[in-house]
């Protein structure tokens, strides 16, 4: 894997934050790269600066200085038209609250990033939209409405949401933490299932439970990067098929 | 982004929110209601004014003496026309094809036990041709043959209120006591929008009202006719300087005032036009709130949906993108609002004509001035909010609860 050119590759990178007269370092010089396929756990409690490092990695906020190369495309330096045409061809996002758009069915919701490219007619929109909600397993929830859904069915539209664009990278942003113990492993089966198909995850948490799904964990403190390990990946299969089952009431 | 689905996601978004782009919509209908139903009112009148006036014919000229009032009391006593200026006219002007003295005198003329209220016109046969008035049955008294002659000319109204169907030539009229003897009738021409009727009239020889009825040989008024359309204002000068030089007038102020036909529409015209403008002014100004509506409606909207926004802006859409969104939902808006609150005037403009009977005219241009109006509308008001929701940050938007 070492082998490959990295598909996402930080340098230095730091960032800073004016409040007032104190100036805040949210990171203060982070390098790593992830190279494709991989499937990295980016840990670190709350003030680690890891929601920075997420903004930073989506394309939607710039470093103040460092390096950021995507997919061989240096960012620092791109306008903000150019860093949404990023996020919406490279980017797949995944968030905690799922951000569905209300009254909306789930294969519409599915669709959403594609409407920004005007490469892909309605028709293949639609076709693309339904293989990726195939791909989470909810071919049988197409035009149900976010409402009408449970939790873990909505994350795993957003899921579908995010494959839809076909990205190279898939950031996903605590998408376990509105979730329970049993659906967080469901869940996390599907990111494993992904990262089998090859593509490459980038997976923020704080909670290690779940880092442990990934084969390698990023863990930042205080703007730098404390410890970058890889590890054995924990089936979440296993895991899921070894929880109590769920109590039923009669 | 394709315009398809950008019209798909403006309709989805005004969709949800039915109540709302209801009222919004509202505010817009009845702003453009009632700016079709003002300017149909002001066409209208114009209109049946104007047509009015072209009933007296189009070419026609009226002299009138030169008042000089002051504080509606007259102050000087005026210049009066006379006999020798119709004659001077007719002879040496060019530009005149037709020139008749007008005499009235106001009474009853009687038949048996039927009366009727009608004022007896003092005129010379060119009258009938200026005015637009033609014989029906019977025949026109002549100018030299009938100088004097105790006879008459009478317009439908006459013939019915005062023979009730019975064929009136070679009958006599009794008019302050003097006998007339019919010899023709006209052909009817109706009556104005304002209720005056053109039938409703006796003509007699001018000589016969000047030696006969009044005792004067001064004219209150002179009709003429100019040889075509583009020759009222030669006709005019060339009448007034006849007019000057028979007095050898020298002052600087003239000493009749002559009227065209356009310059006469135009007088009666003015006011009407001016209270229809204020009208269509007022009711535009209500069209302005109906967009400060919108306006509102998309602020409104905008902050509710900066957690959309958001999502949006980070799966790949642009400020542009965000901001025709926004954009295309309030020019939708308007133009709804254009085309509903067309109809409803067109409507509305039909139940005034027929429910009050004022003349009402909806113009081609109004309607499509009043649509560009509500596409500018929407665009203008819907401006500002499109351009805050696309400016927005997305990490910012997305964190918004």
């Amino acid at each position: 894997m070492s082998n490959d050119l990295p598909i996402l590759s930080i340098e230095n990178l730091r960032r800073d934050f004016k409040m007032g007269s104190e100036t805040v370092h949210a990171l203060r010089g982070v390098s790593f790269d992830i190279f494709p396929g991989q499937f990295v756990t980016i840990m670190g409690t709350s003030g680690s600066g890891k929601s920075t490092m997420l903004n930073i990695l989506g394309c939607m906020d710039k470093p103040t200085s460092g390096h950021y190369i995507l997919d061989g495309e240096h960012t620092e330096k791109l306008s903000r038209d150019a860093l949404a045409r990023i996020r919406g061809k490279k980017i797949g996002f995944v968030f905690q609250n799922y951000n569905l758009l209300n009254r909306t069915t789930a294969v519409e919701n599915v669709e959403l990033p594609l409407l920004y490219n005007s490469e892909v007619s309605s028709a293949e929109r639609r076709r693309r939209a339904l293989e990726a909600l195939d791909m989470v397993g909810l071919s049988d929830r197409v035009n149900h409405l976010p409402n009408q859904m449970s939790g873990g069915q909505q994350q795993r539209v957003a899921i579908a949401r995010a494959l839809v664009n076909d990205p190279v990278i898939i950031l996903a942003d605590e998408a376990t933490g509105n979730l329970d113990t049993r659906t967080s492993y469901e869940i996390m089966m599907i990111f494993q299932e992904l990262h089998r198909q090859g593509k490459t995850i980038a997976f923020v948490t704080h909670e290690p439970d779940i880092a442990t799904f990934s084969e390698r964990t990023i863990t930042l403190r205080d703007g730098l990067v404390k410890k970058d390990e890889t590890h054995e990946m924990q089936d979440a299969k296993a895991a899921f098929d070894a929880l109590p089952p769920p109590e039923t009431y009669d | 982004m394709s315009p398809i689905t950008l019209i798909k996601i403006s309709l989805c978004a005004l969709l949800r929110n039915r109540m709302r782009t209801f009222l919004s919509v509202l505010g817009i209908v009845i702003g453009v209601a009632a700016v079709i139903t003002m300017v149909a009112m002001g066409e209208g009148s114009r209109q049946s004014i104007k047509e009015q006036m072209t009933s007296m014919g189009t070419n026609a000229i009226i002299v009138m003496p030169n008042w000089n009032r002051r504080g509606g009391v007259q102050a000087e006593s005026s210049e009066m026309l006379e006999e020798k200026d119709v004659i001077a006219i007719r002879e040496n002007a060019t530009y005149i094809n037709g020139v008749s003295p007008m005499i009235t005198v106001n009474g009853q003329a009687i038949v048996g036990n039927n009366n009727s209220p009608t004022t007896l016109s003092g005129i010379s046969a060119d009258y009938l041709k200026i005015r637009n008035y033609e014989i029906e049955d019977g025949v026109m008294f002549d100018d030299a043959a009938d100088r004097m002659a105790k006879v008459c000319v009478i317009g439908q109204t006459v013939v019915k209120n005062l023979f009730a169907g019975e064929n009136p030539i070679g009958k006599t009229i009794r008019y302050k006591s003097i006998p007339l003897k019919v010899i023709g009738t006209l052909k009817s021409k109706g009556s104005g929008d304002f209720g005056q009727d053109n039938d409703d009239v006796i003509f007699t020889p001018y000589q016969t009202v000047m030696r006969r009825f009044s005792a004067t040989t001064n004219i209150r008024q002179i009709y003429a006719n100019s040889i075509g359309e583009g020759y009222a204002e030669k006709a005019t000068a060339e009448i007034m300087t006849i007019l000057k030089e028979r007095r050898n007038w020298t002052k600087p102020t003239d000493p009749f005032r002559v009227f065209t036909q356009e310059e006469m529409i135009q007088m009666v015209t003015s006011t009407s036009d001016m209270l229809a403008l204020v009208l269509t002014v007022i009711a535009g100004i209500s069209l302005f709130v109906g967009g400060i509506g919108i306006m509102n409606i998309m602020y409104v909207s905008v902050t509710e949906r900066t957690k959309e926004i958001g999502l949006r802006m980070a799966i790949g859409a642009r400020g542009r993108d965000i901001l025709m969104q926004f954009l295309f939902e309030s020019v939708t808006i308007s133009l709804m609002g254009g085309v509903i609150g067309i109809l409803l005037g067109v409507a509305a403009s039909q139940i005034v004509k027929t429910v009050m009977g004022w003349p009402m005219i909806v113009s081609f241009a109004s309607v499509i001035i009043s649509f560009a109006v509500c596409f500018a509308t929407g665009v203008f008001f819907g401006w500002y909010p499109a351009r805050k929701a696309s400016r927005l940050d997305p990490i910012e938007a997305l964190r918004y609860e």
